[in-house]
Parts: C-alpha cells; structure tokens; sequence
C-alpha cells in the first residue's frame, strides 16, 4: 500500500500541534488556579456574594473548563483529524 | 451473620448513629450486588477464551460503556467517602482534589489515548516497547506498572478493611478477605469482560447515590448550592470557602497538583481500558464520556461535602472516624435514615471492588504478557499458555493484596495513592510521551527514564516528612515535600532525553516512521 507520507507527516504535525496548545491551555487552567490556593490565598477569600467566593467559582470553573477543552479536541478530532485520515487511507 | 444481627437488635441504642452497627439494608445491597456481579462473571467467563478477551474484552466494550467503565474504574473509596469528608471537616481545601483529580482527563485525551490505541495490544509496555527493544523496555516498565499497583491497591485495601468494618461492624481480616475473593473470582474467571461490567455497575450505582444524595441536601436549600454554601459560611465562619490551613506549604500544593494531574496519564489499570474498544475513534469518545461523568461527581462532592458541613455536623463526623471519611454515609442517615445508610455503605463497597478488580488485572497484565510472555518467552508462548499464566498471575496478586492489607492494618496509608499517582505520573507518563512523540528516543533513554522514575519517587517518599515525621516520628525529614512529583517528573523527563541523545540507535529512529504511521492510522495499514 501506498501512504503519502508528507500528507500523514503534515496531520501528524498538526494533531501534535492541537494536543500540545490544548495541554498548555489546561495546564495554565489548572496550575492558575493552584497557584492561587498557593500564593493569594486573600483574593480566593474575596466574596462575590454571600455563599459565594471567588476560590469556590474558580474551582467550579476548572471543571467546567475540562469539559469545554474535551469538547473542543473532540469536535477538532471529528471534523477535521477524522476526515484527512480518511482521505489518507485511500 | 444471623446471630450479630440478634445481637444488634439486642444491643441498646446509645449512638445516635447506626454506623459500626450491623445493617440488613446494607447487609442485603450488597449481597444483591455480590450475586450480581457473580452472575455477570459467570456469563463473562463463557465469553472469556482468548487473551484478547482475558485482556481486552474482545475490543468490543463501546465508546459511552468504556466512558461510565474508566469512571467505574477510576473513582475510588477515596474519591466518594475522602473527598467528601475532607470538605465537610476542612471546606474548601478538599476541593484542591476535587479539581486535580479530573485535570488529568483532558490530558489523557490529548497525548494518550488514541495512540496507546493504535499502538498497543493490552499494556502501555506495548507502546514504548513498539520501536525499542522488547526485553529491558518490558522489564523497566513492569517495574513502573507493579510499583503503581502495588502502592494502590495497599491504599485501596487497607481503606476497604476499615471502611467495611466501619459501617457492616465485621471484622477488619473478614473484610480485606471478603474484597480479596471477590476481586479473585471476577477477574481470574471473567477477565476484563466481567472486570468492565463490574466498574459499569458500579459507575451508576456511585453516580446514581452522589445525585441522589446531592439532590436531596439540595431540596432544603431551595434546589440553590450557594445558599448551601452561606449556610456553611454563617455556621462555620467565612474561611470555610477559602482556601485554609490544609495547604500551608505552596510548594506542596503545586507538587500534588503536578501528581494528580499527569499520574492519571500514567495509571495502568487506566490505559489498559483503551485497548477494550474497537478503535481510536471510540478510545476519544469514551474519555469525553469519562470527563464528563468524573467532572459531574467531583462538583456532586462539592455539595456533598458542605451538606455534611451544615447538616451533620464537623464535629459529629470526626467523632465517629476522626479522618472525616463517614460523612457522606452519615448524610446519607441523616436524609434518608438507616435504608439509604445501607445503601450508600454498600455502593462505598461496590467503589472499592471495581477498582480493586481494575488494579488486580493491569498488574497481572504486567506479569504475564509483559515479564513472562515478552521477557522470558519473547513472544514465544501459546494462547493456553498465555492465559493459564494470566490466571495464575491474577491469583497471586491477588493473595499479596490481602496479605499487604492484613500486614498495613492500622497504618496510616492515605499517603500511598498520593505515592502511586507520584510513580505514575514520573515512571509511566514521560516514557510513554518521549517514546510517542519524539523521533530520538532510544532504549536506553525510555528505560533510564522509567527506572529513574520509579526509584526517585520511592526515594524521595521515603525522605519526606510523611514517612519521616508522621510515621517514623524523626524530629525533621531530609527531603521537604510530602509529595516529590514537582522533583520527580522532570528529573524524568530530563534523563530519558539526555540518555537518549548520549546512546543514539539508528535501527530505532527509523523505526519511528512506522509508529508515526501506525499511530495514526492503526493497525489496518500494515
């Protein structure tokens, strides 16, 4: 079988590319957050209502954000990666 | 059974809990749920001929089974029961888990899954192991593989003996044994197909509990978590939704999160789910299920954990286990009385099991098809033989596990899933990254980076101030973290390139082409 090794080099490339910015992304997200736990613990403590302090919605916002990221690889990977390797196979 | 449950009856009612006290609901789910999960070995086990089943369930488990499968598999004792109780006696510094034991998903997605998927056969070995050479990458990552499960499942066990003797009032051996034939029968007989329908079961039982639970502590709040979440503050003071006194030492803080975050893409029992679906394909699909059902449960135990705060009480949790691990079972007796007591004590059981069970199959996987199938037959054995191995391998990990949790009885472990995350993330993970993702990696530089891995974080636990101070009771610990990834992981990282580039293998950089292509395309293409 013939493969376009360029055409799989150059997707190869890419996916690398998608994988590692979404990684950077989450580790930012995250260490953000702990470093915040880490360094400023007063401004966590700010209250944005009462019930409410910044600390508890960033942390609701972690989890919300590792769903977002999965999602956007997901949709990434359905649309764009699945179709080339499509295309590659042939 | 029947006379501790007269003698129960007898007994008078001092505590005002019923926990320690023998349970017939308890006692009744989880019998229901032992000949459920029997049953679903006995008709695995028919299914159960060939490694590809033993290991891998056929591939046939699909993307949303896998999804709820590595949520069954993942979510722990410590997850529910921990993260729960940590919040109710501390607030917000137990959501520090909550958060970083779902960060590693969308990391597991991105650089690990669908590749392990089209490179592999059944352990990540596979993978590193797919360019390099078969005997010292195998060898090394055995190493990895059993060092994990073996500080997880001492975790696991030694928290389920506890735990069950807690809340069933059965003795603390009966326990660990009770877990460890359990563990045996689904795997030894029904492979990786009963293992997936165990943690499936469980999944939805732990999932179906928490939103229970969470939904009834949240009807006395107006169905509205923040005001759960002012009442905790107006009972208990501001700082319980700040971050506190748990995380004193910034350092450590940052090192745990570095542990939680990329062991999750280093656990064995973890990876080995993604040889059980068809393709790579429905391997992304059923992350995005995982992530989605993990990241529902961790912001439940928000909810749960302040529930407790508010409705039992800190005080009364910590009276009746002084670690906080009761809450949610006491929150459960507190809305729904001793039937729901029952209830939740036996999905707490169910958790541990499936895990166990997981735990049970990566390190037999370890043994047999990578140290007696790759090393010592190098790749020379047949099916019967294969499986026989396997079995045999299933059944004394099986033995050890409740030896070790009979032999740490008593110990303060909770340090060891923290250890068996830390070994992870710095044996597993960056062998398997470097190996994948870049063309110069050599044997000598995966292997390097793997044994430097696993022997560094052995060694600088032992040297930390939770081994030093809080269990051998020395004045000061040479080492100052309680948890080393933050040191660990890019020592790793660090060796398994510098050795690389010092021991080029020219056979193997252009072996590189192949796991490109087959990374990528699958297996198909060959």
């Amino acid at each position: 079988m013939i493969t376009p090794d360029s055409g799989l080099q150059a997707l190869a490339a890419t996916r690398w590319k998608v994988a590692l910015t979404l990684t950077i992304i989450m580790v930012i997200v995250y260490f953000g957050f702990v470093s915040l736990i880490a360094f400023d613990k007063p401004l966590l403590a700010t209250r944005i209502t009462p019930g409410l302090t910044l600390g508890i919605l960033l942390g609701v916002l972690v989890i919300v954000s590792s769903w977002l990221l999965t999602w956007v690889y997901v949709r990434w990977a359905n649309t764009k990666y699945d179709p080339e390797l499509h295309r590659l196979r042939k | 059974m029947l006379a501790l449950l007269l003698q129960a009856a007898q007994a008078p009612q001092a505590a005002a809990t019923q926990i320690g006290e023998p349970n017939r609901v308890a006692m009744a789910f989880f019998f229901l749920f032992i000949a459920t999960t029997l049953g679903i070995t006995y008709w695995a086990a028919r299914r159960t001929r060939t490694t590809e089943h033993f290991y891998a369930a056929g591939r046939t488990i699909s993307a949303r089974q896998n999804g709820f499968a590595l949520a069954g598999d993942y979510m722990s004792a410590a997850s529910f029961l921990g993260i729960a109780g940590l919040v109710s006696t501390s607030g917000f510094d137990g959501l520090i888990y909550s958060t970083g034991w779902l960060v590693g998903w969308p990391v597991v997605l991105f650089l690990i899954a669908e590749p392990l998927r089209n490179l592999g056969r059944y352990t990540f070995a596979d993978v590193v192991a797919t360019r390099l050479q078969q005997t010292p990458v195998r060898l090394a990552a055995a190493l990895g593989t059993l060092a994990t499960v073996t500080f997880y499942l001492i975790a696991q066990m030694v928290g389920a003996g506890g735990l069950i003797k807690l809340m069933f009032g059965i003795r603390y051996e009966v326990a660990i044994a009770i877990v460890g034939v359990a563990m045996i029968a689904y795997v030894l007989f029904g492979g990786m197909i009963a293992t997936t329908w165990v943690q499936i079961v469980k999944a939805v039982l732990l999932l179906g509990g928490a939103a229970i639970l969470a939904v009834m502590v949240l009807a006395q709040f107006g169905m509205n978590p923040v005001r759960l979440f002012a009442a905790a503050a107006e009972k208990f003071g501001d700082g319980v939704l700040a971050p506190g006194k748990l995380v004193s030492k910034p350092l450590d803080t940052i090192s745990l999160g570095l542990a939680l975050m990329f062991g999750t893409a280093g656990l064995p029992h973890i990876l080995m789910r993604f040889y059980t679906v068809p393709d790579a394909v429905a391997a992304r699909k059923s992350v995005f299920w995982a992530t989605g059902l993990i990241g529902a449960f961790y912001l439940m135990t928000f909810v749960l954990g302040f529930g407790a705060m508010v409705l039992v009480g800190p005080d009364v949790i910590k009276g009746v286990e002084p670690g906080g691990n009761m809450a949610a079972p006491l929150l459960a007796e507190h809305l729904g009385g001793t039937a729901f007591l029952g209830f939740i004590a036996a999905v707490a059981f169910a958790t541990i099991l499936a895990v166990v069970a997981g735990l049970t199959l990566s390190g037999a996987a370890a043994l047999s098809h990578d140290l007696w199938v790759g090393v010592v037959r190098k790749g020379h054995a047949t099916q019967q033989e294969q499986l026989r191995v396997a079995r045999l391998a299933t059944v004394l990990l099986g033995i050890v596990a409740v030896l070790l949790g009979i032999t740490f009885k008593g110990q303060n472990v909770a340090f060891m899933v923290g250890l068996a995350f830390a070994i992870a993330a710095s044996a597993n993970f960056p062998a398997l990254v470097l190996s994948m993702f870049w063309r110069r990696c050599s044997t000598s530089g995966a292997v390097a980076s793997m044994v430097t891995g696993t022997v560094s974080t052995l060694l600088l636990i032992y040297l930390s101030p939770t081994v030093q101070v809080d269990i051998l009771k020395h004045a000061v610990a040479w080492f100052p973290l309680k948890n080393p990834a933050l040191v660990t992981i890019p020592l790793s990282f660090a060796v398994g390139v510098l050795v690389s580039l010092a021991t080029p293998e020219r056979q193997e950089q252009e072996g590189y082409q192949y796991v490109e292509r087959r990374m990528h395309l699958g297996a198909v293409v060959e």
